[in-house]
């Protein structure tokens, strides 16, 4: 009787997990994280202090026909920003995706052409999400002036970077045995993506999409702050007018839209499901 | 025009040889049933036949063309003409069964009518035909999700069926159907294949059904052709040495007498060698 051969994954597989580990440490200590001190007391009576600087909240009618249209124009910017960045993900997605390749089957002649244009459009979406929206909306807002444009088109580019690289990546890690077998049996790519792919992988397109809308709400805030308008930009006025009051109803409209977004990605995910 | 394969040998990506120089033949309107132990390259041959894998060495000719010589839209018309029953149906479980069904004319159906068909499905008529052949026609609305495996793999021939191949390939088609099931279906694909004279490749796990069913049995052992004979020729001790390794010669084991005239297909009751 011989011995069960040892797992040969296994030395890879711990040798990994101690080389995070020692890349970890050296990174937390430059980051000069001491969680200790979010407990020393002069600092919890600062943090206390800029807290209660925050009540009451500011409810007056004025304020609220304010926030109210602030809060529609981020919305705006935020939905715009992602229609803009489908548009940009959604061919670069796919051009990514290897499962949908017909070459990768057969015939391998032209194979090339297509590991070419996959390292091409990685770079773009790379060059797309890897400057800051907020580097982008600065740009923007000397092309289009203060307003929620230049807020939009910042989005749409950074977003359409991100919102192509993971649809790329989810599209890849899906099962693609469905789509293989239809393109063996001579259909086209976007047939075999919408037969194969999409009933796999519909789900959680759809739900990061949503959290990316959500994402572009919290966004277009801090772009607001750059003069492109909406909620960020009351916000700015409310902060540099120390009007601790307002910046909290301004927060509690976030959370609700954010808990908006939620709902909304939980009752679309069980319309898939 | 069937195909042929001419010195045939392929390797797979990790460097196991699974077929090595197979000579095949096949005719127009033939039926022949593949037989032979698992891991003996059923699966791998019928993938090189439908032109999904390609060969390292030899010659091969599908349906008159040699599919690794043409160029895309040839090879894309061709494959469209091909039509293979997976092993392991590849259906997403979310899948409805009529969508499933009439993915198998994707091949054939321009891109407009492939998408509008998924809003409102196009031709229910005929992927309810084809399902109700193998009693399945009431389950034309249901998630794949929701269905036994036996009546997916049901699905998955109704697909094919509904694609009106000209070369018919089926991968253990009945692997997971009941014995009587599977005598009719089999049936099934023999006498549709004949009505349309088309080619018809299946590959069986019960030797009894590939007998009584199939003009003409190939046996694979070891990525090799070991015997090549009408139905009526192929001997017991071929079957022995053909499932050597596993020391018992698989059948579906239904009580159904089979013709007369066909010697072989009574012969071989359970060889216990072990
Ligand atoms: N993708 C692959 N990579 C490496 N080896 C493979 C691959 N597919 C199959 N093989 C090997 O090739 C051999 C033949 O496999 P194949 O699937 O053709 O067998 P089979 O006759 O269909 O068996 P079964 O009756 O179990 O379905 C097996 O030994 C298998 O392990
Ligand atoms: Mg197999």
């Amino acid at each position: 009787m011989s011995a069960v051969p040892r797992d040969p994954a296994a030395l890879p597989r711990l040798g990994w997990t101690l080389a995070a580990l020692v890349l970890l440490w050296p990174l937390l200590r430059l980051a000069d994280f001491e969680p200790v001190r979010l407990l020393d007391e002069g600092n919890l009576r600062a943090m206390g202090h800029f807290i209660r600087g925050f009540l009451p909240m500011e409810t007056s009618h004025d304020f609220m026909a304010l926030l109210g249209k602030a809060m529609v124009e981020t919305l705006a910017m935020a939905t715009a920003g992602i229609a803009l960045s489908l548009l940009l993900a959604v061919p670069l997605g796919l051009a990514m995706t290897r499962g949908l390749s017909v070459s990768r089957i057969g015939p391998g002649r032209r194979a090339w052409i297509g590991t070419l244009v996959r390292a091409l459009v990685r770079a773009l979406l790379a060059v797309l999400r890897g400057v800051p929206e907020l580097v982008w909306a600065l740009l923007f807002v000397r092309v289009f002036g203060l307003g929620a444009s230049a807020g939009v088109l910042a989005l749409g580019i950074t977003y359409g970077g991100m919102l192509g690289k993971v649809y790329g990546e989810i599209l890849e890690s899906t099962d693609g045995r469905t789509a293989r077998g239809l393109l063996e049996a001579g259909s086209g790519r976007v047939a075999a993506l919408f037969y194969g792919l999409l009933p796999h992988a519909g789900g959680e397109l759809v739900s990061y999409t949503v959290y990316r809308w959500e994402c572009a709400v919290r966004a277009s805030v801090v772009m607001g702050f750059v003069g492109a308008g909406g909620l960020g930009q009351l916000m700015d006025q409310s902060m540099k007018m120390l009007n601790g009051g307002e910046a909290a109803s301004i927060l509690l409209t976030f959370l609700l839209l954010v808990l908006a977004a939620d709902g909304l990605s939980e009752f679309l995910r069980r319309r898939l499901a | 025009m069937g195909f042929s394969l001419k010195g045939v040998g392929l390797t797979h990506a990790n460097g196991f040889r699974a077929l090595r120089d197979v000579d095949l033949r096949v005719a127009c309107g033939e039926r022949v049933a593949l037989v032979g132990a698992s891991g003996a390259g059923k699966t791998t041959l019928l993938r090189v036949l439908a032109a999904a894998l390609r060969p390292d060495t030899g010659r091969l000719s599908l349906l008159g063309t040699d599919p690794w010589d043409a160029s895309p839209a040839t090879l894309r018309r061709l494959r469209a003409r091909i039509g293979l029953v997976h092993q392991a149906p590849p259906i997403p479980p979310r899948q409805r069964v009529v969508t499933a069904v009439l993915a198998g004319r994707l091949g054939q159906w321009p891109l407009w009518k492939s998408l509008a068909s998924l809003l409102y499905p196009l031709d229910p008529e005929g992927a309810r035909h084809q399902l109700a052949r193998l009693d399945l026609g009431e389950r034309l609305y249901e998630r794949c999700d929701r269905l036994s495996g036996g009546q997916l793999q049901r699905v998955a021939l109704a697909r094919v069926l509904y694609q009106q191949p000209d070369l018919f390939l089926a991968d253990e088609p009945v692997s997971a159907m009941d014995p009587a099931l599977s005598e009719l279906t089999v049936a099934l694909l023999n006498e549709e294949a004949s009505r349309r004279g088309v080619t018809l490749v299946a590959s069986l796990h019960a030797v009894d059904l590939a007998l009584r069913h199939f003009p003409r049995v190939i046996g694979v052992k070891e990525g090799q052709v070991l015997f090549d004979l009408p139905a009526g020729q192929v001997r017991e001790a071929q079957l022995r040495e053909l499932y050597a390794a596993e020391g018992s010669v698989p059948m579906a084991g239904l009580a159904v007498l089979p013709d007369a005239g066909q010697p072989a297909a009574a012969a071989p009751p359970p060889l216990r060698c072990a």
